[in-house]
Formats: C-alpha cells, structure tokens, sequence
C-alpha cells in the first residue's frame, strides 16, 4: 500500500462512517441493555452535531495532528523522553499558577494562567536538564530521571496546598494530571485548536530546516543554520504541545501523543515527508477517537482513550507496516532462505555433475549424472525432506529442473542458472579467502552479480587468482568438492 | 626543485604568524595560536598550520592527536580557547560558500528516513534558504553530484540500503554540491570498499585539477605518499607539515606517534617508500 492511500483511506471511512447514519445506527442496536450509549447520542457524536463537542472534538483532533507532526522531529532528533520530562516538569507550574490566582482573588482556573505556568516550568525543567547535562558527569537518562521526579513531586505537594485553600475551587485540576475533555470549556477548546494548528504550520515551515538539524547537526552548524535557535525552536513547539495537551490527555500521557504516532508512522515508509503526514494523520485520528469515546462515556478519561488509540494504531503499524512491519520483514525473510535453498540445490546438482563430467558421455560408470534422486540430495545438505520436496517443484516450476518422478536433472535453462549461481559464489569464497581479514562486510550474498558490489577490476583479479583449470569460463572451486557417494539410483 | 621544496615548507609550516593580510587572502586556511581544550584538558595546543591552494593534504597523527579537532574548531563547530582561523584571509562565518565539509560517517544515524538523493540536496541548503522547498532543478543537480561519484543509480534508496562505501560516497556528493573551493574531509577511507577507495582518489585527483584545496584526515600512513601532495603530522600540537616528500620521513613518523608507531606500522611505512612500487596500483587497505 502507498502512503499516499495509507492517509487517504482511513480519512475517506471516516468521513463515510461520520456521514451515513445508517451505519452509524446499526452499529448501535441492541446496545440498550449494556452502559453503551444510545444509537442517537453516538450519531450526535460522531457527526459532530452537538456544537460543544465538535469544538472540543475539533481541538483534540488538531492537538493530536500537531502532536504528530512535532513529535516526528522530537523523535528523530532523539529527544524522545525529554518531553516526558517536560510534561511532568509543567504539574508545578499549573499548582502555582492555580494557588497565585486564588491568591488574588481570581477565578483559580483560568486556562490561559494555568497553562502559562506550566510552559514556564517546561522551560526551567529543561533548562534543569542541560545544567545536569553540562556541569556534572551524569548521563543523559539520570539527569532526565532526576528533574522528572523532582519537579513532579514538588508539583505534588503544591497540588496539596492547592487542594487545601479554602477559596477556589481545586477539583478539575486532577484532570491536568490524567486528562479530561469532559471539563473543558469552550472557550479552552477554541485555544487549544488555534495553537495546535499554529504548532502544525510551524512543524511543516521549517521541515527542510528540521530534517537537516535532526539528521546532521553538526553539518547544519558547518552550513551557516543556527542549530541552537533551531533546536531551541524545536522544544518550544514540543512545550507548547504539551501544555495545551495537559487539560485533554494529561501530563502523564501526553507524551504518548508525541512519540506514539511518528513511532508507527516510521514502519510505514522510509521517507521524512511520508512519515510526518502519516503521524499527523495518527495523532489526528487519537485525538478524534479519544474526544469522541470520551464524549460519549463519561467515565472514560480522554487520555487513556487516546493513548490507547495511538497504542492501537502503533500494534497495527509494528505488525503491518509496509516497509518494516514484522509481516513484511517475515515475508522477506522467508523469501530469502526459499532463495538460498534454491541457489543450494542447483549448485548442488551442478557440483555433482562437475565431479562426473559434464555430459553424460563424459560420465565415469559409477555416477549416474546428470539425473539425481532426492536421496542424493538430502544426504549432502541439511535440509529437510519437505524443504528439499518444495525446492524441487519450485525449480520445476521455473523450468529449471526436469524430472521423471524419481530422478531429477537440470534442463538446459536450469544449466545456464546453476552455473551462474555457481560461479557467483565461487568468485565470494575466493574474494573471501583473499580479503576477508580486510573487509568481511562487503560480502553480499544476496547480490545477484558479484560486480554491483566489488568493481569489475577486482572481479578479474580475483578470476585470475582462482585455480587454473577454468571448465567453460568457470572458475573452479576454491575448496574441495565432496565427490558423488555410489549412492545413485 | 630544492629551492620549491623550501618556499613550500616555509609556506605551510609554523610562518603563520609573519604572514601579510594580503599572503593570508591567497591561503584557503590558515590557523594561528589555536588552543581547543574540552573540560580543562587540551586536546590541541598552540596549532599554527598554513594551507597551500590547490593542495591535497592528508592530516595524520594517533588516535586521540586531534585530527578531527582541527577540523570542527576550524569550523567552528565548537569553541576555540584560544587563536584565530581564516579561510582565504577572512573569519570562517564570512566564507561558509567556499567551504564544504565530509564529517564522520559515524557521525550520524543511517537510519534516518531520507533516501541518497535526500541527503546530497542538503548541501544545497544553504543556497536555497529559508522555508522554501527543494526544487526540481536543486534535485537534479543533487542527481549530477551522485553520478559524479557513480552513486546516480542508488538515488531513491534508502540510506540505510547502502554499504558503507556508497554511504560515505553519498556525504562526498553532498560536499560537492556546496561547489566549495576548500573541502574539509574527516576520514572519508575509513572502512570502505576498494570501488569506493577508487571513487574518491578519482575524485580528489579531479577537485586538485579544478583547482581545490582538500583538507582530508586520513588514518593509513602506508598510502599517504601516494595519494597526498602535502601532510600534516598532528600530535596535540603540529609535529611537522609540508610537502610529503620532505616532511613525510621516518623520524618525523616517530615524533609524531611516539611509541605507538608499532613495528608493523613501520614495516608498512617502509614498503609505502619502496621505489619499486608502481604508484596508484594498490588498492584497500590490504597488504
């Protein structure tokens, strides 16, 4: 599947499943019984009718898109878990921001307030992060560990003071700590649609700029780009992010928004452009099934629906994916040790007729060449009797082989193949004889000729090195040939 | 001939400091008094290095003298304690344009989802700016760098398909495509195939012809005559540099490594030197 019908086909059935009621209301029926929400209330949901919900739906869908989008460069720049680390450095600043407010007199949760205290404390968390880095000799993962807890904890205990204050009205700050659509107001929706979609104008702005410093920062610096105002740029978006994310998944989850998408986005396509719509378009599809479900089960944190979305789309992609996905990888894996059982049969044949001579004329008495049985085969290699069986027919298959039932041989395609197959490998074992203390890894044995790797010079040389009786252009085996056990028909 | 080997080394060894501005606009890098020191401890110390135009020198020395050091300060690539680096008589943040850099391949995650052609348009990075997208015609000059190290065929692959010869060929493209006069090469014959090896000799032989100066870092002593004109023997501090011919000597060698010239490396050294031996013949690193 290309990308290009990967974004396209989950955003048509959606639009399909969001528009014909029909649908909708079949999956509905018979629900009743069950906590399940009524055929009607989901088709309000889903089509967006009921105006609070679409904005609220809306704005996850943006956060979740933008989520996507910056979450590519943060996890191709390997900044992974510094934004787990920011979402939990931000609890302070929203206990602070909350008790200041009541403080004054203030209406505690003002969106703007709560959300500005916790980008500032994003910033001194990171800010934190490169002191630890720079001035002690911790590692990366311990100075993340460090700033994580500490600042959650304070944030933890001044979400006790908060919750003590007599004034104000601390109950929905929980829901910055596990995430809850179901407590935002319109008015936080329209903010955190509007930002998002900023936050994903940036991200796409500066891909060329992005992809250069996530793929070689110091060749960024050598080229005249200001890679530490770019980086800082970067971890601004993801802060911004994460603290509009706070309110709908939570500080604890919203760094799945960001790293989930762009890690199942990567197991469909090698290339930066693909992988950024497609972890838009995951981030996006989370935030709508997570806003959606919630809306409809008020029970059901935002967060965790999202999350677990996101988790759904990763688990499909890890198995699916068309360029990395284990099937796939599976498949090709299978097709390789098919290839190499089949390049193993045909030089095995070509090698027992080598030892014989090869025309039957040329046959000494006791080899019964060019035909071989199946008993021949199997007591030269280790394959197994149905490996071998299946080797067989596929060669038959390909007109490679002919065979009467009981004894097999090569047809004159067949002939022509083993003999390329045998001369390819015998030009590596020589090449690795020669040079194998130099460069082991260049040895490919999948490439079908040995010149696409090593230059057409060295294949001469290493012609030229092999042993002297060349038996039609072919060069000789290196090592010693087994010769054919009186073992035939 | 003696008199040329003299003014050479008198050009490229320690004169750096009597040069005139309008000596020090003539060369493509010279470097004085630089000091680089990570946590207290230097790792370059009083480097005074005067780069001729037109040139390709190899920068030698153990493992731990530097080499890639000198490159990154010169770049800028991070600070300098001490002393001052111009590319053609000017600060390096004035000359970017005519100055093209090959890190380590090391340096960067081949995973990375980009195909060859991808990463050799980033050398045109800069000439394109900000914000606007690569264009066909930046694309299709990125495809004339690849063919220029016979890399065009692979230009959709994924970079991570690629050995790591054709790896290291797609960062020389993407130097190329800067169209510098100076390259900075760091270690681009490590681990690569003979094909590759011949690439970039190729390559190095056609940017002298066209008048380039390589600045290249290069771990195997044995070929430094025959693929360098100039050398420079780098411990911390500059042993020597100058022409390979009167600087590139044995006692030189064991200055410059001390006791880690081992005797195989002195073996090699010796049949690097061997008359007998037909120039440009050897290829990898084997013996």
């Amino acid at each position: 599947m290309s990308p290009r019908l990967l974004i396209l086909t989950p955003l048509g059935l959606l639009l399909w499943g969001a528009f014909d009621p029909s649908w909708v209301a079949a999956a509905g029926l018979g629900e009743h019984t069950l906590a399940w929400p009524s055929s009607e209330e989901l088709l309000r949901v889903l089509t967006l009718r009921d105006y609070n919900t679409r904005v609220v739906i809306v704005g996850t869908t943006l956060l979740g898109l933008a989520a996507g989008l910056v979450g590519t460069f943060l996890l191709l720049r390997k900044r992974a878990l510094l934004s787990d680390t920011l979402s939990h450095a931000s609890l302070p600043g929203i206990a602070l921001a909350f008790i200041l407010l009541t403080a004054l007199g203030a209406e505690g949760k003002n969106l703007l307030a709560l959300i500005g205290g916790a980008a500032f404390f994003c910033i001194l968390g990171t800010g934190a992060v490169i002191v630890i880095q720079r001035y002690s000799r911790l590692k990366d993962d311990a100075a993340l560990g460090i700033v994580l807890s500490v600042f959650f904890g304070l944030g933890i205990a001044l979400m006790g003071i908060a919750t003590r204050m007599g004034s104000g009205n601390a109950a929905g700050l929980s829901s910055f700590i596990y995430g809850k659509t179901a407590s935002m107001l319109f008015a936080d929706a329209v903010l955190i649609a509007v930002v998002a979609l900023l936050a994903a104008i940036c991200a796409v702005l500066f891909f060329k700029e992005f992809a250069l410093l996530c793929f070689d920062a110091d060749y960024a610096a050598s080229q005249g780009w200001p890679v530490t105002g770019l980086d800082f740029l970067m971890m601004t978006l993801v802060v911004v992010v994460t603290v509009i994310g706070l309110q709908a998944v939570g500080l604890i989850l919203v760094v799945a928004l960001l790293i989930i998408p762009p890690a199942a986005a990567r197991f469909w396509t090698y290339s930066l452009k693909h992988m950024l719509w497609i972890s838009g378009l995951f981030g996006a599809l989370s935030g709508l099934f997570g806003a959606g479900i919630s809306a409809l089960m008020a029970n059901l944190p935002a967060g965790a629906v999202i999350v677990l979305t996101a988790s759904l789309l990763f688990g499909v992609s890890l198995v699916f994916g068309s360029t990395r996905g284990l099937a796939r990888r599976g498949v090709e894996r299978l097709r390789l040790s098919r290839r190499i059982r089949h390049e193993n049969l045909l030089r095995e044949i070509y090698e027992m007729m080598e030892v014989c001579g090869l025309s039957p004329e040329d046959a000494e008495l006791d080899c019964a060449l060019p035909q071989v049985t199946m008993d021949m085969l199997l007591s030269r290699r280790s394959w197994s009797h149905g490996q071998l069986r299946r080797a067989l027919a596929r060669g038959m298959a390909a007109g490679l082989l002919a065979s009467d039932g009981r004894n097999w041989e090569l047809t004159a395609a067949g002939l022509e193949e083993a003999r390329r197959i045998v001369r390819k490998h015998r030009l590596w074992e020589t090449y690795l004889i020669e040079h194998a203390d130099v460069a082991p890894g260049h040895v490919d044995w999948g490439a079908d000729e040995i010149e696409h790797v090593l230059d057409a010079d060295l294949v001469a040389a290493l012609e030229k090195r092999l042993p002297a009786e060349v038996l039609q252009q072919m060069p000789a085996s290196p090592h010693h040939i087994e010769p054919v056990q009186g073992e035939a028909a | 001939m003696a008199a040329q080997a003299q003014a050479n080394r008198q050009s490229s060894s320690a004169r750096v400091h009597a040069l005139t501005e309008d000596q020090r606009r003539r060369l493509p890098l010279a470097i004085q008094d630089l000091t680089v020191a990570y946590h207290r401890k230097p790792v370059l110390w009083d480097v005074d290095l005067a780069i001729p135009e037109g040139r390709l020198i190899a920068v030698v020395g153990p493992n731990g003298a530097g080499k890639s050091t000198l490159i990154k300060a010169a770049l800028g690539l991070i600070p300098r304690a001490s002393g001052r680096v111009t590319i053609y008589g000017q600060p390096y943040e004035k000359q970017r344009r005519l100055v093209g850099y090959v890190p380590q391949r090391e340096s960067v995650d081949w995973d990375f989802p980009v195909n060859a052609l991808d990463v050799v348009a980033m050398g045109l990075y800069g000439r394109i700016g900000w914000f606007r997208p690569v264009a066909r015609a930046h694309r299709r000059r990125a495809l004339e760098e690849l063919e220029k190290v016979g890399m065009a065929p692979y230009a959709q692959r994924q970079i991570s398909q690629l050995s790591g010869g054709q790896q290291q060929r797609v960062f020389l493209a993407r130097a190329l495509a800067q169209d510098a006069d100076l390259y900075f090469m760091d270690e681009p014959f490590a681990g690569v195939d003979v094909a590759t090896e011949r690439a970039i000799i190729a390559l190095l032989k056609e940017l002298k012809a066209a008048g380039k100066t390589c600045v290249v870092v290069h771990h195997d002593l044995q070929t430094v005559p025959t693929y360098f004109d100039h050398v420079v023997l780098l411990n911390m501090r500059v042993v020597e540099a100058g022409p390979v011919d009167t600087v590139f000597t044995e006692e030189n060698l064991k200055k410059t490594y001390g006791g880690k010239l081992t005797l195989l490396s002195q073996a090699l050294f010796e049949y690097s030197k061997d008359p007998r031996l037909p120039s440009g013949t050897r290829g990898g690193g084997a013996l």
